[in-house]
């Protein structure tokens, strides 16, 4: 149903892309070097950077070794190598033994964390769990604020410092309500914070280790939320904040667009977190468990008439 | 944000430098490790192939001149063409015949519209002796409202804001009206972000266009976005006459792809950049010389400017003049520092200097040193400071105690100092000559026909390829950074 949106919202590419990739899978095209390079451009405008190259090297072995000879005989190859490298990346959340899950939110400015907590948070309570926020954003202007509005939609609690106060601090205490109000979740705010910015990075650290202070083997997930139009550098950031904060898994984020979301892939296979969670509307049912399949579908958007289109 | 790309370039131009001729192999040799990086940049594809193809023709075609080396040529061909690239001169805002400028701002959700709106009207006042009003359209988004509010305040700009019933093109044009009463020369209107496949919100941004009139449209883009940057420019092009663009987060270690494809789609120009998170952290984009950063001639004319700004030029002369007689001491050094860090992060200034921006890069500069030095100096009486000879071991124990320092770290501080003050007055008296021994005597190479021809640089600039690196004399210096120089 939402990947439905995620294909809605794709239309446009995909009619453009489509047409790219069916003139290139069907119409009787022989599969040469040519044909190659054209499928590296295209697998390269989704942003699967060095992973599309290797992905065509490895059909180019493929086809040298006659395993694939036909064009026709290509999606399925590419459909069946990009999921292999999204291989275990699911929708699951980690649960704490006892007491409160708490799962501490990540990324650099802008990628949508804000909103994908809201989500998260909606989607925890429409399952009947009961939910708490900590607005650890204390940062940027009227960044608690926006959280609270949401706390309020959504019903639910919320932990709240003025902004300027120590993110920790907010941490700290919205652990110990927790604890207190036995919650179900707890999901905590950061402020968004470029990977390039060292004390911010630091914060980031404190934050962690004042977590785990009050509840010794939170967090249980740290979830850092990716904008599905960045580039490669998607997997510095990626790269940095596993570093600092222990980074379980990934939410990509406004996948309603035009955007393919193809970093996920050098994500994955480098550092190994998986993708989650995806985000493909502005709606707080928009938020989903990953599913591989239909990403890789879309991604490959084989147009009509093709056996793996399930939108 | 080009780190990537200038060492692509380098690796090139070795493989061409000492050849006789630019040949069909050599050139399409160096293009070869330009093209992994542009792409790796996430440079958009078509603008990559075409930029390449256009590199090459050039190299191999009527514009090399037979006198001068193959590699330098190579490099000159390719300033050129990345300045095309990025449009070949500096664009300001638009102007208005009479009444107030209207601007207003555009982008995907999440590229920075409410900072920059900010970033931009504390330009306008500051640079520009501007009286800016900002309109707080984004009724979308919670609380994006107090975001603008709060950010004015901070800033002390008027901020123009209602409720988030209202319909953004009437808050939009109330503003207008509002601005106009109240003699604000400037007015920017921050809106919604929103997906440029979203034919509601893009109609809606139509609406506020067709409304307000506003004399330029500014498209707030993010520097890490990947291929579908140029995808959502041209969507929002095709709907709005976009005046130019502004490009955020710059500061982050995104590759510059979208900067380098989004005037070659969209034929529309990188106006200013964000630098960082503060407020002032907004500059001007100058074409020609972010070309020249690319290609690792670094920024002397950026550095010198910011220099201004901060930098008391008489006090600085003063304090020059005390260094080249020897007589400079700690409580200098500790004003030098201040100096240094208001011009921002140590990395961020030295990567403006011709070779370094390759020399720094894998060169972990830590501005906290910064801060142990200053709490060391900080911990000494005046008496020490001014006579660095009295700190004796004792002194030397309590000041690493009050300044929370290991003994070594002052024992280390003490050393350096005397070094270089003893080349300081070893510079005083040999004059410039001397200077160039220096910093490492890299001179001598300037490359024929570049703009602002690096070979008219002072003497004791390194070069922009290879001298930063080889680094003689200036070792002391470059310890000290890197922590070492023990």
């Amino acid at each position: 149903m939402v990947f439905g949106k995620l294909f809605q919202g794709l239309k446009k590419t995909r009619e453009k892309l489509a047409s790219g990739l069916s003139r290139l899978f069907g119409g009787g095209r022989k599969l040469d070097r040519a044909f190659l390079d054209e499928l590296e451009e295209i697998l390269y405008t989704s942003d699967l950077g060095p992973t599309g190259s290797k992905v065509v090297e490895e059909l180019e072995q493929a086809w040298k070794r006659r395993e694939v000879e036909a064009t026709e005989d290509v999606p399925a190859f590419l459909r069946a190598r990009l999921l292999a490298r999204l291989d275990g990346c699911e929708g699951k959340l980690a649960r704490a033994p006892s007491g409160p899950t708490v799962i501490l939110v990540v990324g650099v400015n802008g990628s949508g964390k804000t909103t994908s907590i809201a989500k998260l948070a909606h989607h925890l309570k429409s399952q009947g769990h009961s939910v708490l926020l900590g607005a650890g954003d204390t940062f940027r202007a009227a960044a608690v604020e926006q959280l609270a509005l949401w706390a309020d939609r959504l019903g639910i609690g919320i932990i709240r410092q003025a902004t300027g106060a120590d993110p920790a601090a907010v941490a700290f205490d919205a652990c110990s309500a927790a604890l207190s109000r036995k919650v179900d979740f707890l999901i905590l705010d950061t402020a968004g914070r470029l990977h390039t910015q060292r004390n911010l990075m630091d914060e980031l650290g404190k934050v962690v280790r004042v977590v785990q202070k009050q509840i010794p083997d939170a967090p249980h997930e740290v979830l850092q939320v990716l904008d599905g139009t960045t580039g490669q550098n998607a997997i510095r950031q990626a790269k940095e904040f596993a570093a600092v904060a222990g980074v379980t898994g990934l939410i990509l984020a406004k996948m309603d667009g035009t955007a393919k979301g193809g970093a996920v892939f050098g994500i994955r296979e480098s550092l190994s977190i998986p993708v989650k969670w995806i985000g493909v509307g502005e709606g707080l049912s928009d938020l989903e468990p990953f599913r591989a399949e239909p990403f890789v579908d879309a991604i490959l958007t084989f147009g009509e008439g093709s056996a793996s289109t399930s939108a | 944000m080009f780190d990537s790309l200038t060492g692509a370039l380098d690796k090139a131009y070795r493989s061409i430098v000492g050849q006789k001729v630019l040949t069909e192999k050599n050139v399409e040799d160096g293009i070869q490790s330009v093209r992994e990086a542009l792409l790796e940049a996430d440079v958009n594809f078509g603008v990559a192939r075409d930029f390449l193809a256009r590199v090459k023709e050039r190299a191999l075609g009527q514009e090399v001149l037979k006198a001068v080396d193959p590699g330098q040529q190579f490099v000159k061909v390719f300033h050129d063409a990345l300045t095309e690239l990025l449009g070949s001169e500096k664009r300001g805002l638009p102007v208005a015949d009479q009444g107030p400028l209207v601007l207003m701002m555009a982008g995907l959700q999440g590229a920075g519209k409410t900072t920059t709106c900010a970033k931009l009207a504390l330009w306008l006042k500051e640079k520009r002796k501007k009286n800016p009003l900002l309109v707080a359209a984004d009724l979308q988004r919670p609380a994006a409202v107090e975001q603008l509010q709060t950010l004015g305040r901070q800033l002390g700009i008027a901020v123009h804001a209602e409720g988030t019933d209202q319909s953004p093109p009437q808050v939009c044009q109330r503003g207008i009206e509002l601005a106009k009463r109240n003699r604000h020369d400037v007015v920017i209107l921050d809106t919604a972000g929103r997906l440029h496949i979203d034919d509601a919100l893009m109609t809606e941004l139509q609406m506020v266009h067709s409304l307000c009139q506003p004399h330029g449209v500014l498209l707030v883009c993010d520097s890490m976005l990947g291929q579908d940057a140029v995808q959502s420019a041209k969507e929002f092009d095709s709907r709005l006459p976009i005046h130019g663009v502004i490009l955020t987060k710059t500061d982050g270690d995104a590759r510059g792809g979208a900067a380098l494809s989004v005037k070659a789609v969209t034929g529309k120009p990188i106006l200013f950049v964000g630098t960082g998170e503060k407020p002032d952290e907004l500059e001007e984009f100058d074409p020609p010389r972010m070309a020249g950063r690319i290609l690792g001639m670094g920024d002397v004319v950026s550095l010198v400017e910011k220099a201004q700004e901060v930098i008391d030029e008489k006090q600085a002369e003063r304090e020059a003049k005390k260094l080249l007689k020897g007589q400079f001491d700690f409580e200098d050094f500790l004003k030098q520092l201040n100096m240094i860090r208001k011009l921002g992060p140590l990395k961020k200034v030295l990567g403006m200097l011709p070779g370094m921006g390759q020399a720094l890069k894998e060169v972990d500069l830590d501005d906290r040193r910064f801060k142990r030095v200053e709490a060391m100096i900080q911990s000494m009486t005046v008496a020490e400071r001014r006579n660095p000879d009295l700190i004796d071991i004792q002194r030397r124990r309590r000041i690493a105690a009050g300044s929370g320092n290991p003994l070594q770290g002052v024992h280390d501080l003490v050393k350096q100092f005397k070094t270089m003050q003893k080349m300081m007055s070893k510079l005083g008296k040999g004059g410039l000559g001397d200077l160039q021994g220096l910093m490492g005597g890299g001179g001598a190479g300037g490359f024929p026909g570049m703009p602002g021809g690096m070979g008219q640089m002072p003497g004791g600039m390194p070069s922009p390829r290879g001298g930063g690196r080889r680094g003689g004399g200036n070792s002391a210096f470059q310890d000290f950074l890197r922590g070492r120089g023990r």
